[in-house]
């Protein structure tokens, strides 16, 4: 890192800084929150800003140090499309073991919640 | 004519592009062999996507996409405020129902996962008919005013694009 310019080396430490920061967040959330829903909150988001500042550091690094790479663009492309995806399967999951409790609003003109479906 | 050649204009450049990334190299040979990629594929698959919506303004998508995120760096925010500074007891999570207009699929898989990113709320499920998500909301005192903002700032935008 020594033969970095100043202002790349600042830039690079405030996203590994506040990558972490937001990981950690998100671990935190996972352990604290009490209830199933509640704690998927934390890894969906959290999570997304983190790992998206780490990839930021890292291309900014490439670039500052030598020939430069784009691939971090893809991982946070293909991360922002499949981190909903993990998301609902876990909700999914979660909503077949609640089953139908009081505190969940039935779905609107006599159907059912897909997951419920008969079909 | 055209439509038979080209019959998914945004795949094509999606392809193109991340062949490109994935190369990790801007080359003229690279950008070539991408767009040739981006032109074959659609057409060797639309045979198993015959439905496929045609994105009536993508300039209005792109404009889209830079909003969700902007509002996922506020989401991040929000949420890591409410998970280290406020008590489990103190928190209010509630299930919001959010009646569908978007009619098309593909819409409605992008509010879905716009949701999902966005403050505080994950949609967990679609009603059998496909007129209703199940969302829940971390922390929300009023559900009414989560559904209303929803609609409000990305059904309404989502229908435009697509409908």
């Amino acid at each position: 890192m020594s033969d970095l310019p100043l202002i790349p080396e600042i830039i690079i430490s405030a996203l590994l800084i506040v990558g972490g920061f937001f990981t950690l967040v998100g671990s935190i959330g996972l352990i604290k929150l009490d209830n199933c829903m509640s704690r998927l909150h934390a890894p969906t988001k959290a999570s997304t800003l983190g790992v998206g500042s780490l990839l930021m550091a890292a291309m900014i690094y490439s670039f500052a140090s030598e020939t430069g790479s784009l691939h971090e663009v893809l991982v946070m492309a293909f991360l922002f499309v499949t981190a909903p995806i993990t998301g609902h399967l876990i909700a999914k999951v979660n909503l077949h073991r609640l089953h139908q409790t009081k505190d969940m609003p039935p779905a609107p003109s006599d159907h059912v919640w897909g997951t419920y479906s008969e079909k | 004519m055209l439509s038979r050649l080209l019959p998914h204009p945004m795949l094509t450049a999606i392809l193109a592009i991340a062949w490109c990334l994935l190369v990790n190299e801007i080359k003229l040979g690279t950008v070539v062999f991408g767009v040739m990629l981006g032109l074959l594929i659609p057409i060797a698959t639309a045979a198993y996507w015959p439905d496929r919506p045609p994105v009536a303004k993508p300039v209005k998508l792109v404009g889209y996409l830079v909003m969700v995120m902007w509002d996922i760096l506020v989401a991040n925010v929000v949420v890591a405020m409410i998970v280290l500074f406020k008590s489990n007891k103190n928190m209010r999570p509630a299930w919001v129902v959010i009646p569908l207009e978007l009619r098309t699929p593909e819409a409605i898989t992008m509010l879905a996962g716009t949701i999902t990113l966005t403050p505080g709320t994950v949609s967990a499920d679609v009603s059998e008919d496909g007129k209703a998500l199940l969302v829940h909301a971390l922390d929300a005192e009023n559900p009414d005013e989560v559904r209303d903002d929803i609609k409000q700032r990305y059904e309404r935008r989502l229908k435009e694009i697509f409908e």
